[in-house]
């Protein structure tokens, strides 16, 4: 057998990340403290230049022997996760700065860990999904306590380690199950094992969904998500919200769907429960939060619970409605964070969403986005979050999961209560002092996410045809 | 008595349990946590190695070395966020990781 080098082209995007990732350390290394703004445009630049690889690349490959699969799925989801990335990134390079938190080894944290993402998203056998993984959570881990002064941003990385390092150990022990029982760890050879599933093969998916649970921060393994994301610095935060999710519902989805076809029974019940509890967890628990990132872990987790949704259906269908759904999250989550990122007076950061009293005073177009991201998250017609919700429902009723999709308009009803309290808090609140101006790299965020979450439902389709085509691929 | 996979499996599984009931019991140290997650990932490899044997395949060995890899890096990372922390707080006590409410 010989071996080109061409061969790797389907992997150009990772190659380029992780080549750049590493000659961004040596530069960072031997030009010291200086160089951080450099570094932060180069690895801007080198997300940039992956996902133009993704996008122009080719859509149909299988390489190392099938660890490494590229799709349309594939490529949907990378471009999602690089969207995610970058849109924090170039968020986060003020904010940093401001904070006096800057430090070269941020920008390429991020990048190892979006490096991650991707081989996570191409994973084609166990032992790929764990090194995605990992390369993923380790990074991340090291990033939440990227303030090193502070209690909270450390206390946080040091929960975030335990609980992940735990939930790794769970997916890995029911990985090492699974490839006893069927004697092979990649996810064509295990969906042909598992048409009769032994009893170790069941304990095995049990725990692999227990890990896979843990990142995507589905109750009952959601006990991390409030504190990292409170304890994390802003711009942190906004990442773990976004990118890392979307990697971690793309090796689920196709976990259970490519691996798992014919014991979908059996893992069909796991994810209705999760489901469900995510979906009601995220919609009572967030009530009572006055800090706005615990706010938004709680409706992270709420979220996730939706996107199950279209995964318990199990249907092309459904594959399709958390497509739309991650992008339309990604979408508002960056959003959300840009104006939470802003909150900010002479005295520094505040926290609390009380502080965004009368903001349509203050500043009426902030508040207006503002106000449209809300309204979104809670699913109201005709912004894009209803749009995402409608599609994940929608299947689940096709699958005959009537339940399912009754619990989740009624949580979903609960859960508009405190987005629409922020609303009522920034138009009927008497004025709080007003916020530094916003930078431009935040302005421009928070116009696009929210002129997308606006506009999505005037002209859908070519998020709907490409989620379309992304979910066929897996079928 | 011939020692055959139900033996490795059952070790494997008392091991994972204890390092489980590690975490979630131990009250006093981070340390000890750090060690029970290095027993999880040591159940792990005895049943991806025995694995391998009793199938007469050889992923299972490469997957053990993977893991064995990834779990030092895992321990470096612990051990470094676990500094800063202890550099912040002063303590390296469970019930003092407590600066957020949950």
């Amino acid at each position: 057998m010989t071996f080109t080098l061409s061969a790797l082209g389907p992997a150009l995007p990772e190659l380029l990340l992780a080549v750049s990732a590493i000659a961004l350390i040596l530069f960072g290394a031997i030009v010291g403290p200086k160089s951080t703004d450099t570094v932060n445009g180069l690895a801007l630049a080198a997300l940039f230049a992956a996902l133009v690889l993704v996008i122009l690349g080719p859509s149909q490959a299988v390489l190392f022997g099938g660890s490494f699969v590229l799709d349309d799925y594939a490529r949907f989801l990378k471009v999602l996760a690089l969207i995610g990335a970058g849109g924090t990134l170039v968020m986060s390079v003020d904010w940093l700065k401001i904070e006096k938190q800057s430090r070269f080894e941020f920008a390429i944290l991020v990048l190892l860990s979006t490096l991650g993402m991707m081989m996570l998203i191409s994973a084609g056998d166990l032992l790929a999904l764990y090194m995605g993984l990992e390369l993923m959570s380790l990074a991340l881990y090291v990033i939440a306590a990227n303030n090193r002064e502070s209690v909270r941003s450390t206390e946080a990385g040091l929960k975030y380690f335990v609980l992940g390092a735990l939930s790794s150990g769970m997916l890995l022990y029911g990985a090492s199950l699974i490839y006893g029982f069927t004697g092979s760890i990649n996810f064509g050879h295990i969906a042909e094992a598992a048409r009769e599933p032994s009893l170790g093969l069941i304990f095995g998916i049990v725990f692999v969904f227990a890990g896979l649970c843990f990142k995507v921060s589905a109750v009952p393994f959601h006990m991390w998500t409030p504190d990292v994301y409170e304890g994390a610095p802003t711009p942190v935060t906004a990442f773990f919200a976004a990118a890392p999710k979307v990697a971690a519902m793309a090796v689920f989805v196709r976990f259970a769907v490519e691996a798992l076809p014919h014991v979908a029974h059996q893992w069909q019940q796991i994810v209705v429960f999760v489901s469900i509890a995510s979906m009601a967890l995220g919609a009572f628990a967030a009530i009572g939060q006055r800090n706005i990132k615990r706010l938004m872990a709680y409706s992270s987790i709420g979220h996730m619970g939706y996107a199950l949704v279209g995964l318990a259906a199990g249907t092309e269908q459904g594959v399709r409605g958390v497509l739309i759904y991650m992008a339309v999250y990604v979408a508002m989550t960056l959003g959300t964070f840009a104006c939470i990122l802003s909150m900010r007076r002479k005295e520094g950061m505040v926290e609390n969403y009380d502080e965004l009293a009368g903001l349509a005073r203050t500043s009426p177009v902030k508040a207006f986005f503002l106000a449209v991201l809300m309204f979104s998250l809670a699913g109201i017609p005709p912004l894009a979050g209803f749009l995402a919700k409608y599609y994940v429902f929608l299947a689940a009723i096709e699958a005959g999961l009537y339940a399912l999709a009754v619990i989740g308009v009624l949580s979903s009803v609960v859960g508009a209560f405190y987005y629409l309290r922020i609303v009522k808090v920034m138009y009927f609140d008497e004025p709080a002092a007003a916020f530094e101006p916003m930078s431009t790299e935040l302005r421009a965020v928070l116009a696009v996410s929210g002129l997308f979450t606006l506009l999505l439902f005037f002209y859908p389709a070519p998020l709907l045809s490409a989620a379309g085509a992304a979910a066929r691929a897996l079928f | 008595m011939a020692i055959g996979l139900p033996h490795y499996l059952t070790v494997a599984a008392i091991l994972f349990t204890l390092g489980t009931l590690g975490i979630f019991l131990n009250r006093k140290n981070v340390i000890v946590i750090l060690m029970s997650v290095e027993l999880i990932l040591l159940a792990v490899n005895i049943n991806f190695v025995a694995f391998s044997v009793f199938l007469g395949n050889i992923t299972g060995q490469i997957f053990a070395l993977f893991v064995l890899t990834v779990a030092a890096a895992e321990a470096a990372i612990g051990l470094a966020i676990l500094v800063v922390f202890y550099r912040n707080r002063g303590s390296i006590a469970v019930e003092d990781i407590n600066a957020m409410k949950g």
